[in-house]
């Protein structure tokens, strides 16, 4: 556990939907969680058996409130494991480790409006950030999209808190859907757009406010990036001399933790950077899932971010 | 071209128009009106439509680029007389836009950091804001010592206008000010100033 | 213990000076005989017992006469002081860290209770006694930046992150090697590093923004930087160049020991926790060659390193007038004799 890491015990397990449910963690030794800022994730590490997961979860508390850490987690269909570890087998009074607040996300503060678009689970880093635009009354408006009411988290709750002016709701069940067009055209100067959620939305999202003339750089993403599963492979360490097999489910990050490899990361999502490591020798194909490297960089062959990235061939040897 | 490797110093990369921008604003100053004028052939008449052009002639430089850029036919067309107004009216129009509009720059540099202090104030982001470096090398420069800014700064040192130092131009720019930084040369052995050189032209 | 704090001057009848155990503390930033510009970061963690790492915010003997000092830069030029709007909520961030700090270190000269959100701030040293609500602006005498700023040792920068770059957005810069905080505040981490020499070739600031994008809450990290400065003077700004400019025509042989100082700077970074902006805090040491001589490793090690410097970083911190001459008077100082490992005195 590094210095900045929390043991932490479950508070409460409370469900919100159908298939979300949100998880309160609070101090162990009863101090005080770092206050935080809005967008920001923890990782949560969680003792399945023999094998350690590590989920990244945006927080959604209030980033004011050092009394504990509340989540929401969505049980994915095609889960590698956490989240339905989180949702079948942690109960109240267990303990967990978390690490301390990172922000990948944060709002542009220049900002003189912010418009927020959520598609289902996507809406837990802007339940912090409205938090704190709320407080330091700046203005902003949320666009929240879920597949079906039932599904919804917090949908009621939202706008009873912000007001039905800053909160519209759209279930597309229900045929209501978000008029991109309409939020996009008449924004004054100085607005900025984040979007949260599945790939098509997010994408959805990015092309029509290009479409509309936003600049690039008033739009801004949270890709949730999960590590894509591939064919197994093992990779040589040049440093530790070991050798170690990666799984159809798993990466190489995931791989060397379990082999007891001490390897730095972040956000175990290919954003950050942090794990980036050389690639000592390489006989096939780098297999980038990044978002970090830049094309010239991955088309070199010398880096790899272990988070997310795989690879096909005969041998790979990464300098850890 | 400006290639000297200043690392504060705005990259100026050139004007395109882009298509998918629902307004476009040409800021333009003396030579900058080629900037706009040498791409005629992206301009379609959408384009053009939803096109407002703000001209100044520079000084005796850039005159007669006033027929040119009303040939275009754009939606609106002014020629300011002095950039003291246009860079006033400029206030005006941004202040009413809104986010699918692009602001174009073209112009000396002094110029640009001037048409982009306005549209910072405005809340864009500069990283959004193309620019084009047209005509004399001229800088526009801050005193540090009394933060007078003298412009059309030509050669190093020269006469600060306003408290009257001589100050050497630093290769360090600011874009919240929209200058480089003037500093005294003369600080350490006082009346010692060497000739001034021509190096901004 | 209580510190003993000194009555000094930083200008005009300059009598600033180190106390004997102060000069042991001093932290000398060289661990080789040779110098070459690097990151040199380390984490920020707590170290000995007299050092200046004893406490993360390093509160020492000169702390009265600098806070008297910056009052007195502040009143001739208020442009010292910079705080962009969006940076608000990292003011109230900086002032929480510097109090809680501040107070950990030196309880018995700092006091900080908190009940909620209505704070009482007791700085003894400086006669304050405030109480006001944390993060509303109308109950505090100043923003919350330049009030904790003036109770500070050392200049302080906030830096927004933002657009995979940080960004200088507020500050208070009063101790500085001359840099202006007024023309730079705005630039981005290679717009306001751009004047230094030899270091962009190298690829050294992409690396360490790269680091600093990263930095973790609870995880600060430190380095050094250093230059050379004549009279104890904390503000060497460019603003007030032409006041102190001719100070390195002043240099003789005879009183090289007395005038020429070196001027040491630790840099702490932070991340804070609200606005996820970085926190820098500049704190700037000096140290006389009578002084510095005082310890013989430093005097050998301090001979050599000047006197290998290259050409470009001895014109960028602007020594070359006096380099020569101090470089010969250290010379007398220098045995030969190796030097040990590490920074600190034998």
């Amino acid at each position: 556990m590094s210095q900045t890491d929390f043991s932490v015990r479950v508070a409460s397990v409370t469900p919100v939907a159908e298939t979300i449910k949100r998880f309160r963690f609070e101090r162990v030794d009863g101090e005080a969680l770092p206050i935080f800022s809005g967008g920001a994730h923890i990782v949560v590490s969680m003792k399945d058996g023999s094998v350690t997961r590590r989920n990244a979860y945006s927080l959604m508390s209030d980033p004011a409130d050092p009394s504990g850490y509340e989540i929401s987690v969505a049980k994915a269909e095609e889960s590698r494991g956490g989240s339905v570890f989180m949702h079948e087998k942690v109960k109240v009074g267990d303990v967990l480790t978390i690490s301390a607040p990172v922000n990948l996300f944060s709002p542009d503060w220049r900002g003189r409006k912010h418009i927020l678009i959520a598609g289902g689970i996507g809406i837990t880093p802007f339940m912090s950030m409205m938090a704190q635009f709320d407080k330091a009354g700046v203005a902003f408006e949320l666009h929240y999209a879920v597949r079906e009411r039932a599904r919804g988290a917090y949908l009621e709750d939202l706008v009873a808190r912000y007001g039905s002016a800053r909160v519209k709701t759209y279930v597309s069940e229900e045929g209501t859907r978000i008029p991109l067009e309409d939020i996009l055209t008449r924004q004054p100067l100085g607005t900025h757009l984040y979007v949260c959620g599945p790939d098509r939305l997010i994408a959805g999202v990015l092309d029509a406010g290009r479409d509309a003339g936003w600049p690039d750089y008033n739009l801004h993403a949270e890709h949730f990036l999960t590590p894509p599963p591939g064919k197994p492979f093992s990779v040589e360490l040049t440093r530790s001399g070991k050798t170690v097999a990666v799984g159809e489910h798993e990466s190489i990050l995931e791989a060397l933790e379990a082999a007891g490899v001490d390897a730095p990361y972040l956000c175990r999502g290919g954003a950050c950077g942090q794990c980036e490591t050389g690639v000592a020798a390489c006989e096939g194909i780098l297999l980038h899932n990044d978002l970090f490297l830049s094309d010239d960089e991955k088309a070199s062959g010398k880096k790899i971010m272990i988070c997310v990235s795989r690879f096909e061939g005969q041998r790979v040897a990464l300098e850890l | 071209m400006l290639v000297e490797p200043i690392k504060s110093r705005p990259v100026y990369k050139g004007i395109t128009v882009d298509p998918r921008a629902r307004r476009h604003i040409f800021v333009l100053e003396g030579e900058g009106a080629n900037a706009l004028l040498e791409q005629k052939d992206k301009l379609t008449p959408a384009i053009l439509a939803e096109t407002d052009i703000l001209y100044v002639a520079r000084g005796s430089v850039g005159r007669g680029y006033e027929e040119a850029l009303a040939a275009l036919d754009a939606g609106s067309d002014w020629t300011a007389p002095t950039v003291e107004t246009l860079l006033f009216r400029l206030k005006v129009v941004l202040g009413s836009a809104d986010m699918g509009t692009r602001l174009y720059i073209a112009g000396t540099e002094g110029f640009i950091g001037q048409a982009m202090q306005i549209a910072l104030d405005a809340g864009m982001d500069y990283s959004a804001i193309p620019t084009e470096h047209r005509g004399s090398l001229a800088r526009r420069v801050q005193c540090v010592h009394c933060k007078g800014i003298t412009e059309n700064v030509t050669t190093s040192p020269f006469t600060c206008t306003h408290c009257g130092l001589s100050l050497f131009v630093r290769d360090h720019y600011s874009r919240r000010i929209g200058a480089f930084q003037g500093v005294i040369i003369d600080a350490e052995e006082p009346g010692n100033v060497p000739e001034p050189e021509e190096l901004y032209l | 213990m209580a510190i003993v704090f000194r009555q000094e001057t930083f200008r005009d009848d300059f009598t600033y000076r180190n106390s004997p155990e102060n000069i042991r503390r001093f932290p000398f930033p060289f661990p080789d005989d040779n110098y070459m510009y690097s990151v040199n970061m380390e984490p920020h963690v707590k170290g000995a017992a007299g050092t200046v790492f004893e406490n993360l915010i390093d509160v020492d003997e000169h702390y009265i006469s600098e806070m008297a000092d910056r009052a007195l830069v502040l009143k001739a030029d208020p442009l010292r002081y910079q705080a962009l709007p969006h940076m608000m909520q990292a003011q109230w961030d900086t002032l929480e860290l510097l109090m809680e700090q501040q107070a950990a270190g030196y309880p018995e000269h700092f006091t900080l209770e908190k009940n909620g959100d209505r704070w009482r701030w007791i700085n003894r040293p400086l006669g304050i006694d405030d109480t006001f609500t944390f993060g509303d602006l109308t109950t505090l005498p100043m923003e919350p930046l330049e009030y904790i700023s003036r109770q500070t040792q050392g200049d302080i920068t906030i830096v927004d992150q933002r657009d995979n770059n940080l960004w200088m957005d507020a500050g208070m810069v009063t101790t500085q090697a001359d840099w202006s905080l007024d023309f730079d505040v705005g630039m981005n981490f290679m717009e306001w590093h751009g004047p230094v020499p030899l270091a962009h070739q190298q690829g050294v600031f992409e690396r360490a923004l790269k680091f600093l994008l990263n930095m973790q809450l609870g995880k600060p990290i430190r380095r050094y930087n250093w230059t050379m400065t004549i009279n104890p003077r904390l503000d060497t700004s460019p603003e007030n160049y032409p006041k102190w400019g001719k100070d390195r025509t002043t240099v003789t042989p005879e009183n090289v020991g007395d005038k020429v100082h070196l001027r040491v700077e630790v840099q702490t970074l932070w991340r804070l926790p609200r606005s996820n902006a970085l926190l820098f805090v500049i704190r700037c040491y000096l140290m006389n060659m009578s002084e510095l001589v005082t310890v013989p490793k430093w005097a050998n090690r301090f001979h050599r390193v000047l006197g290998s410097l290259p050409t470009e970083l001895v014109d960028y911190k602007g020594i070359t007038r006096y380099r020569d001459v101090t470089v010969e008077w250290l010379s007398k100082y220098d045995d030969g004799a190796p030097t040990s490992a590490g920074t600190f005195p034998d």
